[in-house]
């Protein structure tokens, strides 16, 4: 697919890789010559140096031949400028970024009136994860397929667990509707089968209905409730999404801000959160706004070392969840290995909404990936396949299917209905099928099999 | 650097070059020579050895600017050392110095050869030297790119950028595969073309076959002690248009496929190589009026000439030696003008000197107005200061390069005029000289230790300085930093 990416900044970088890699052939536009420079000698993609809401630009970025245009500039006015003007220029397809607030309510009127076919606000897409993270506060990490009728749950296994000690294959759902299919033990991860042994600090994804997981959490004596208070410090458009989505839920918000102005803007809009004008990295302020006796507490200012600091601090405090913003730091591994439980990283949220409206439209033009998650630092792959009318592996038995190793078939949805899979169920047209894997680069359902 | 990515693309450098190594077997078979069993033998070689380097993919397959010059410096060094050794197995040229030299001269398009009489050569032989010039003049690493398993997360740009002929490398599609099947199929089209026109004129389908190389990939290998004195009007013309079209940048043809007709026709570069060309046919025709028996043959040897020497090409249909003074010097001069960048061809490049003038254009200026700002403008873009710094730079190695080799190869006691021609041809892979290296002599004359310095040359010409000079620059090859 021919793509164009407008803006090259965290999200437009991001974009770029991941597109190149599933072999569509991206043009990268952007002011900075220099920025063009690093990114063209770094990846496979074309750079043009200009400004994207210029016809004149965009038509040296071949336009006419373009399916996409994805604009992720920092203005949200160019971004809308560029994809009125790269539709109007070749009836594509446009993406565009806007984060301004202001924008939130209208979002749907100018959607639809400027004739874009997606509109994404990187903060509340964060806030929305965020709050999905406190509402269940067990789960490390929550994915979803089938449009949220299946998630993917990622959570530790805590030392007091009836699970600690069970082989896999003795962990079942009710109606054996839940599968847990990536273990991740001091660093190593595996797809595990039936006779993986379950210690305690495993950290396991499951893959249920999210009915069936609360269930399933609740008979292994995982508390699930969603939490009651948290605490967030840092007063940025994200915090604000998200203080307004856990009132509603009736969650007891507190807000650490250190600027005054902010703090009255918050306050202004939002009636019902207590908002401290302070500094959130002052210990005694913490203690004295009684972050001991909250349940959960969330990092959200805009420097990422002051957020992971902060939370390392607060894990010990609070008692069920800990959420923390990465913006733009890049030693993910890094950050993983101190254990901070939840992480949020805005800029990958933006660019795996928008990848998964790339892949939608690569389905209808013949490949079938319908939702692609990078779980564990990359290193597994969890892939939603549509099965087509033609494809050849339908009603084989998946037993008698040669898949390469470290190829799971975790799920099939058939008409709504979850099945995991036994060796005796088959894929039929019209199912969608959870894969999960080690390798990368899937891009047929077919790719499972081993070649030779 | 990434040693392990660095095998990798030897390896299939040589497994590569092992392939085409059975087309001049096939030649031999065809004519029935045993010589042909040679290309045979090394062709086995070749593949056998890129197996042993490497069979595996790396795992890692980013490549940085450093791995990419080092990789296609090494690369080239690789293809030209196998490249030579079916001349010696067949004992055509015993010693390994001259092998060396022929084949790095064929690889690089430049076209001087050592040879006496390039007529007691086997057929497969001279087909290999002239294949040559077709490999190299597009590029091994870019035809590899253009079929090798394209990697993940590949920064193969990086190895384009150091193969790639001008002051600044630009893709005409997203992917650098793409990119390099475009120019490969634009390569192989006009080569086609050009095959069946000479092939149409009369000639015979083993000549037609070696001069399209040669005017394709700019090189120069004659299969005639001659040069290209006995062909026929038709066929020299076919020849000059040839060369002059392999000349122009390969952006123009590609604009041209697109139907963006005006954006080809305005670029400047083209325009200028053009009204060089013309220029210069001018001068020549008038200086040497008189001295053939027509106006149009004065003027088809003096297009010859100037679209064989400006292309770096090299063919000769006479001997321009015996030329007055003028005439000779505006062919130096072209020698170090060059063809066009991103053609086949070698030189300073249209682009650069264009560049360059507009340089000392705006230096003025900002003397007359020291206050005055002023970006310099190309083809209605302005010129980023990185390429202008590239540019500046690349003048001044070019230069240090030149003198240093002359100083050395004038160690053998040649005219000044031989050996200044000697060494502005190979370094501009052009191929003939003046005076004792002329149209109609060769370069056997030089001792081994100065061949080796104008092997030196072909390859930091060829590769456009840096990626030879990277060879030699001691960080390169630490291991820590």
């Amino acid at each position: 697919m021919q793509i164009i990416i407008v803006g090259c900044g965290k999200v437009g970088t991001a974009l770029a890789v991941q597109l190149s890699q599933e072999d569509n052939n991206v043009t990268v536009v952007d002011k900075d010559s220099t920025v063009i420079r690093n990114i063209t000698s770094m990846y496979d993609v074309m750079g043009i140096v200009g400004n994207g809401a210029s016809y004149g630009t965009l038509k040296e970025a071949d336009i006419e031949h373009a399916d996409l245009l994805i604009a992720v500039s920092r203005s949200d006015e160019l971004n809308l400028l560029c994809c009125v003007i790269a539709h109007q220029a070749a009836k594509c397809h446009t993406i565009a970024r806007v984060r301004n607030s202001v924008y939130r309510e209208e979002r749907e009127f100018i959607r639809r009136e400027l004739g874009l076919s997606m509109i994404i606000n990187p903060e509340f897409a964060a806030a929305q994860e965020m709050a999905r993270l406190l509402r269940f506060p067990t789960a490390i990490e929550i994915d979803s397929f089938s449009k949220g009728r299946i998630e993917m749950l990622r959570f530790k296994v805590p030392p007091a667990s009836r699970l600690v000690g069970m082989q896999l294959k003795d962990v079942s759902g009710p109606r054996n509707d839940l599968l847990i299919c990536v273990a991740e033990r001091n660093g190593e991860v595996v797809i595990p089968d039936g006779n993986y042994r379950i210690d305690a600090n495993d950290s396991l994804s499951l893959l249920a209905t999210p009915k069936t997981a609360s269930g399933f959490f609740r008979k292994i004596g995982v508390k699930t409730n969603q939490v009651h208070s948290t605490m967030i410090v840092g007063g940025g458009e994200t915090t604000y999404y998200l203080a307004a989505i856990l009132l509603r839920m009736g969650i007891h918000v507190t807000i650490i801000e250190k600027n005054r102005e902010r703090c009255e803007v918050l306050s202004e809009h939002l009636q019902d959160a207590t908002i401290i004008c302070g500094d959130g990295s002052d210990q005694e302020l913490l203690k004295e706004e009684n972050l001991e006796n909250m349940e959960s507490f969330v990092a959200c200012t805009d420097m990422d070392e002051e957020n992971i600091i902060l939370s390392l601090y607060a894990k010990d405090k609070v008692s069920k969840k800990v959420v923390t913003k990465i913006n733009h730091l890049n030693f993910n591994d890094v950050i993983h290995s101190l254990n901070l439980d939840s992480l949020v990283y805005p800029k990958y949220i933006t660019a795996e909404t928008i990848l998964q409206y790339v892949r939608a439209m690569k389905n209808s033009m013949g490949s079938n990936v319908e939702t692609l998650y990078k779980l564990m630092d990359d290193r597994v792959e969890a892939l939603e396949f549509i099965i087509r009318e033609n494809c050849p592996l339908q009603n084989i038995t998946l037993e008698s299917m040669k898949t390469k190793k470290n190829v799971l078939v975790a799920c099939i949805n058939r008409r709504g209905r979850i099945i995991i899979p036994g060796g005796q169920d088959s894929f039929r047209a019209g199912d969608s099928v959870i894969v999960v894997t080690t390798h990368t680069g899937l891009e047929n359902i077919e790719d499972i099999l081993d070649e030779k | 650097m990434n040693r392990k990515m660095l095998r990798y693309v030897i390896s299939w450098v040589l497994k590569v070059e092992g392939i085409l190594m059975f087309l001049p077997a096939l030649t031999g078979a065809i004519y029935r020579e045993r010589q042909g069993l040679a290309y045979v033998l090394c062709g086995l070689l070749c593949i056998g050895v890129g197996f042993l380097l490497c069979w595996r993919k790396p795992e890692n397959m980013e490549i940085y600017p450093r791995d990419g010059f080092v990789a296609v410096a090494l690369s080239w060094v690789v293809l030209s050392v196998f490249g030579c050794l079916p001349f010696m197995v067949t004992g055509e040229i015993p010693s390994f110095i001259d092998a060396l030299f022929e084949i790095v001269s064929g690889f690089t398009t430049t076209g001087s050869s050592i040879l006496v009489d390039v007529e007691a050569v086997s057929y497969a032989s001279l087909f290999w030297r002239s294949f040559s010039h077709w490999i190299g003049g597009m590029g091994v690493l870019v035809f590899i790119l253009a079929i090798l398993p394209a990697g993940k997360g590949g920064s193969l740009m990086n190895l384009m950028k150091a193969e790639s002929p001008g002051p600044s490398v630009s893709k005409f599609v997203p992917r650098v595969r793409g990119t390099a099947k475009i120019l490969y199929q634009i390569y192989i089209a006009m080569t086609i073309v050009l095959i069946a026109s000479l092939l149409i004129s009369g000639m015979s389908l083993f000549e037609s076959l070696t001069l399209s190389f040669g005017a394709a990939g700019t090189g120069g290998f004659a299969v005639l002690s001659s040069g290209c004195a006995e062909y026929t009007a038709a066929q020299q013309w076919i020849l000059t248009i040839g060369m002059i079209l392999f000349g122009v940048n390969f952006n123009f043809y590609y604009l041209v496929l697109c139907r963006k007709l005006k954006a080809a026709v305005t670029s400047r570069e083209v325009q200028a190589y053009l009204l060089i060309i013309l220029a210069a046919i001018a001068g020549i025709t008038v200086d040497i009026y008189g001295m053939y028996p027509t106006l149009g043959e004065t003027v088809r040897h003096a297009a010859f000439q100037v679209g064989s020497i400006i292309t770096t090409t090299g063919y000769a249909t006479t001997d321009f030696n015996l030329w007055p003074q003028f005439s000779k010097t505006i062919l130096l001069l072209l020698m170090f003008v060059g063809a066009c960048a991103g053609s086949t061809g070698g030189g300073i490049k249209v682009s650069r000197i264009l560049i360059l003038l507009k340089t000392v254009k705006k230096e003025l200026h900002s003397i007359v107005h020291p206050r005055s700002i002023r970006k310099i403008q190309f083809d209605g873009h302005a010129v980023e200061h990185e390429v202008l710094r590239a540019v500046n730079v690349f003048l001044t190695v070019y230069m240090t390069i030149f003198a240093l080799s002359l100083l050395l190869v004038s160690v053998d006691e040649y005219s000044l005029e031989t050996n200044f021609s000697a060494v502005a041809a190979t370094l501009n892979n052009i191929g003939p000289g003046l005076d004792q290296v002329g149209p109609m002599s060769n370069f056997s004359c030089y001792s081994p230790f100065s061949k080796l310095v104008l092997i030196f040359d072909m390859l930091a010409g060829r590769l456009e300085l840096f990626p030879m000079l990277i060879l030699f620059y001691p960080s390169t090859w630490k291991k820590r930093g």
